[in-house]
């Protein structure tokens, strides 16, 4: 009983050695991870903030972008994603509803669980000529807005689908349980207790898939967005420019840009999604506090 | 094959009549050839070892087992003398009619008068006034014995309250659609044993006004909170009886057996 003694032994003392390493190791690497994030919001800023003046953003573009504003692709951009938006919340939703809330495990749901799956690992570019071969020809939208949108909801919906889902499956059963008890249709139930109680989830589906609309390229170019384009769109049947489409342009297609021109580019479309993201950090934050059960 | 031993029914309908009640999950056969009289107006308790059916016929009063597509029921459950399984019943009327209380006190996330509203407002065919809304919410708190103490926090959210409030809670939630039987499957479970003990009471204090089956694996409770007692084993019923009776002098080797805790 004497010899009794806490301290640790040689393994130990090896071991935690090892762990401290290895604790160094991972933080490393996870800041290495930073760096370029930090990098590009960087560059953007130094090189981009000359260009960004309130003319930048309010004047139509001039001379294949070399000069003038952005004013068009800002607000195409806009039209463009709500349009996506629009089509793919409503349907993205409903789908998302009814795999979560009627669907039998059958093949018929496995078999759509894996379409899912697959529509979101299509590349964009093959989303693109989907897009161009059932919008803007069978459907005969021709190249529009309609058609680009449509085309970006269909890339995007795999994204709405899931995320609302998952915050559908995440309201607790024995909610669904005690509706049911007291004599609730299904309908009922998902109106009253579930949809409210997943407002979160549904929020951040909806901003991930506005994100990827703002940022997508190809599937708009061939659909409805267009090189250049001096007055505001006039509907969903109308061409439209696009952020995303114009910076490719004025940093590859065009010449004799000034420097800071693509840099005033790409922030502004970082900082739409920067803060569309932020709007979707405060809404969450603000829908979790108020959740209890 | 008979394996009941009914105990006598007064005049008039039984609470819960079953009769010739098989129950299948898939190929497994949880319920074989139930027939049970549960009383009017009485607390009923159903005890047996875990598996041997007492939940499933619990569920099966008010067809919420259908909720499982691999369920086949045949033979004839009736509430009050209504078939609940004829092709013209709803399981939306027949919910409304028999109540359920569960093991863990279910709460809806919403405000405590919203929650005691619920039911009338699924089946509410057009607005109720708020001094009528108002007239049910007290009704039922009364009832539950939780009036006094929630009166001044209607709006708090359910799940702000204690477990054993919850639980009258969720019983107070059944009672403005006016059911007839309340199904209580292991009411007290989660509870503490003082919350035990005043759910228990309010068991009793419902007694008369409403039909009550209480599944229990607690035979103390059986014994002190129930006027009839069934003893289910392996998907049937062997006896039901008077719960002094049972306790004190079963008819069954097999009752005997479980009530001295010699298997289960």
């Amino acid at each position: 009983m004497t010899d009794l003694t806490f301290s640790p032994s040689r393994t130990e003392q090896r071991a935690l050695t090892n762990q401290r390493l290895l604790r160094l190791g991972f933080l490393a690497v996870t800041l290495l991870l930073l760096i370029p994030a930090g990098a590009i919001l960087a560059v953007l800023v130094i090189e981009g903030a000359p260009g960004m003046t309130w003319e930048f953003l309010t004047e139509m573009p001039r001379d294949g972008g070399a000069a003038g504003g952005i004013a068009t692709a800002l607000v195409g951009t806009v039209w463009l994603t709500a349009t996506a938006l629009a089509v793919a919340l409503p349907l993205g939703v409903a789908a998302a509803i009814y795999l979560s809330e009627y669907a039998r495990d059958n093949w018929l749901t496995r078999t759509i669980n894996i379409a899912i799956v697959n529509l979101a690992g299509v590349p964009s570019i093959v989303h693109a000529l989907f897009g161009v071969g059932a919008f803007v020809y069978f459907m005969q939208f021709g190249k529009s807005i309609l058609a680009a949108g449509c085309t970006l909801a269909v890339m995007t919906l795999p994204v709405v689908i899931v995320s609302t889902r998952e915050s559908l499956q995440a309201v607790p059963h024995s909610f669904r349980e005690a509706c049911w008890n007291m004599g609730a249709t299904r309908w009922q139930t998902i109106w009253r207790i579930v949809l409210p109680n997943s407002g979160s989830g549904i929020l951040t589906g909806l901003i991930l898939c506005v994100c990827r609309a703002v940022g997508e390229t190809a599937p708009i170019m061939f659909t409805g967005a267009v090189f250049l384009r001096q007055v505001f769109p006039n509907g969903l049947f109308d061409k439209s420019m696009a952020l995303s489409l114009h910076l490719f342009n004025v940093s590859t297609q065009v010449t004799d840009v000034p420097r800071e021109i693509p840099f005033a580019v790409a922030l502004t479309l970082i900082l739409v999604v920067l803060s569309m993201n932020g709007v979707a950090i405060y809404f969450r934050m603000k829908l979790r506090g108020r959740k209890k059960w | 094959m008979r394996t009941s031993t009914t105990a006598p029914t007064p005049a008039g309908h039984a609470a819960i009549t079953a009769r010739g009640l098989n129950l299948w999950y898939g190929d497994f056969q949880a319920l074989h050839d139930v027939d049970l009289d549960i009383r009017q107006g009485l607390v009923t308790s159903m005890i047996g070892p875990s598996g041997c059916g007492k939940s499933t016929f619990l569920r099966s009063c008010n067809r919420i087992n259908e909720r499982l597509d691999y369920v086949r029921t045949t033979g004839t459950i009736q509430v009050l003398g209504h078939d609940i399984y004829a092709p013209e019943a709803s399981r939306i009327q027949v919910r409304r009619h028999v109540g359920m209380v569960f093991q863990r006190p279910n709460p809806l996330p919403l405000s405590i008068r919203d929650n005691v509203l619920f039911g009338t407002r699924l089946h509410g065919t057009g607005r109720r006034s708020r001094r009528d809304e108002d007239e049910l919410v007290e009704d039922a708190l009364r009832q539950v014995l939780l009036w006094d103490r929630v009166k001044d926090r209607l709006s708090r959210k359910a799940t702000s309250l204690s477990l054993e409030e919850q639980q009258k809670l969720c019983i107070a939630r059944l009672l403005p659609t006016k059911p007839s039987v309340l199904l209580m499957d292991e009411p007290c479970s989660a509870l503490d044993p003082e919350a035990t003990s005043a759910v228990e009471e309010l068991i009793w204090e419902l007694r008369g006004r409403y039909s009550i089956l209480i599944v229990t694996h607690n035979m103390a409770q059986a014994r002190r909170a129930s006027d009839e007692c069934v003893f289910m084993l392996m998907g049937k019923v062997i006896e039901h009886a008077a719960t002094e009776q049972m306790f004190v002098s079963p008819a069954r080797r097999e009752t005997a057996d479980y009530i001295e805790g010699r298997f289960g």
